[in-house]
């Protein structure tokens, strides 16, 4: 038992379980916090709560199988998840992937980062108090998932990447939904502003709070939004581009202020982006084959090999050992939740209770992708 | 002076933001039948139809003279991920060819353990296997989960080639 400290003027500090059921965990999060009163001194995450043992369960699977379970790292970003893994198998393959293929997945993964952007936009105003954003949240979201399910037949695993290409051809309505969508979204997103951006309860809660500076940003290794909101320039889609992504015209949102506001605005900027990425290819993806011809039972060549991509949260790395079997010998997922959780402890401290509610909300932590 | 203008300003201000987020509101208010996004779902059971691609379960689909396509050739049990398919098919004796041949027992599939991922359809060369499109399953007892996909006194196609 430690000693409980008792400073000079009497007061004492204590500590608090929030959670692992706390709904603004968005998952099962415990975390610890040391109080002062209301001021929080220190913010300790405790993980475990829902380990599946995901790299443990991939050295049993074949290289086809592995994709499944990444699906449920972060499952709102799942597209991205195959992404990286079929990208990690295609190069350690040597496979040339065919353009439709390639077309298909970045308008995909796009696609998912505005569901996500858009869910979590939601959450977000939940959090905060604002139940009406949930709603508006959620129907943007249920647009898209329709979208994934006519083509990739589910509306959150999808499993639609396989080594080489895609698993199915789109859908032929898929282009007119598509665009159907974005010329929508362009008229809603300006409400997601009217609503929540300028709204003076909005900033009162999160202009200030939370600031993570850019130092601290890069020894803590948050990337995605979070740390671009710190001006940590870390977009992989811009530094190590992969797909199509050198060919496409998009910024990469920079703010420089660190605090809650900034993450938030680096998303809703980034919600433009993808909209913009995605005007850019859906008329021109071209003809050919969606998937290139890999053999039944894929093996890949002694060695490491690791490929990162950019998820809604940020940059996750998937690095493979093989030994030259069906299985890898060792499989480890960089994820960006486990990394930006890391910085919460330095973001939360000094602030109130209420704080960290708005500092978890805009850091976007999906429980399961902290946890594998 | 400078600070009570300010401090009226900003309770004007923030008032304007009240409004303004709610005529967002007011205008689904107002026009509500233009915009309806729901379904509603157990009353609209009739015509709901999910997408062709949907995934909701594994099937086997028999025709009418309780054929199937499944040669029992185990891919898709080797495909799939979870262990959620098993297949018993004991080599039998053909009597016309005299050769030993797999012939399909029991194709049995845990739903309990599936993921719907889709490798299994993927996998089957004789099209046996298909996702059906419905997506009620919630059983009272956990054993319901289990099925056998052939059903009883059903044989495989004549016409499928292995």
């Amino acid at each position: 038992m430690e000693e409980t400290i008792i400073s000079p003027d009497g007061t004492q500090e204590y500590f608090i379980n929030m959670g692992p059921q706390h709904p603004s965990t968005h998952g099962v999060l415990r975390l610890v916090l040391t109080l002062d009163g209301e001021i929080i001194e220190k913010v300790e995450p405790h993980l475990g709560y829902i380990h599946r043992s995901i790299e443990k369960m991939c050295e049993k699977d074949n290289y086809r199988q592995i994709i499944h379970l990444t699906d449920r790292m972060d499952y709102l970003s799942a597209h991205m998840n195959n992404h990286a893994v079929s990208l990690a198998i295609e190069n350690a393959l040597e496979v040339e992937i065919p353009d439709r293929a390639k077309y298909i997945r970045v308008i995909m993964d796009e696609l998912t980062r505005i569901s996500s952007h858009t869910l979590w936009w939601g959450v977000m105003g939940m959090d905060l108090g604002a139940i009406t954003s949930f709603l508006y949240g959620f129907r943007d979201h249920e647009y898209i998932t329709e979208i994934f399910e006519e083509t990739c037949g589910a509306r959150l695993t999808m499993n639609y990447n396989v080594p080489g290409g895609v698993m199915f051809d789109i859908h032929p309505n898929f282009v007119k939904h598509v665009k159907d969508f974005i010329a929508d979204f362009k008229t809603k997103l300006p409400e997601y502003d009217t609503l929540l951006s300028g709204n003076v309860i909005f900033l009162e809660r999160t202009k200030g709070i939370g600031i993570l500076t850019k130092e601290d940003a890069i020894s803590f290794g948050v990337t995605g939004p979070a740390g671009r909101a710190s001006g940590f320039s870390n977009d992989v889609r811009k530094k190590e581009p992969y797909g199509i992504y050198d060919q496409l015209d998009f910024k990469e949102i920079l703010y420089t202020d660190g605090d809650t506001y900034s993450r938030y605005k680096a998303r809703i900027d980034e919600m433009w982006e993808s909209i913009k990425i995605i005007e850019q290819l859906i008329d021109n993806i071209p003809e050919g084959d969606f998937q290139a011809k890999t053999r039944k039972v894929i093996k890949l060549p002694k060695g490491e090999f690791y490929q990162k991509v950019e998820t809604a949260r940020g940059e996750l790395g998937v690095y493979i050992v093989s030994d030259g079997k069906m299985n890898p010998y060792r499989m480890k997922f960089r994820s960006p939740g486990f990394s930006n959780l890391s910085a919460l402890d330095r973001m939360a401290r000094g602030g109130k209770i209420a704080d960290l509610v708005a500092i978890m909300s805009t850091l976007d932590l999906v429980v399961p992708d902290i946890d594998r | 002076m400078s600070a009570i203008g300010n401090y009226f300003r900003s309770i004007f201000s923030g008032l304007k933001t009240l409004f303004q987020g709610m005529a967002v509101t007011g205008y689904y208010f107002r026009n509500a039948r233009k915009e309806i996004i729901t379904q509603q779902y157990p009353d609209n059971k009739d015509t709901l139809r999910m997408y062709d691609r949907f995934r909701g379960i594994v099937v086997m689909p028999h025709d009418e003279n309780n054929l199937h396509a499944c040669t029992g050739c185990s891919a898709c049990e080797i495909a799939c991920p979870n262990g959620s398919i098993e297949i018993i098919a004991p080599r039998v004796v053909d009597p016309e060819t005299g050769k030993k041949k797999k012939v399909i027992n029991q194709h049995i599939y845990h739903y309990s353990m599936c993921t719907l991922c889709n490798l299994c359809i993927l996998s089957c060369p004789t099209e046996a296997i298909v996702m059906d499109q419905t997506f009620e399953h919630a059983v009272y007892d956990r054993s319901l989960l289990t099925q056998i996909l052939n059903k009883p006194g059903s044989s495989l196609n004549p016409n499928v080639k292995e």
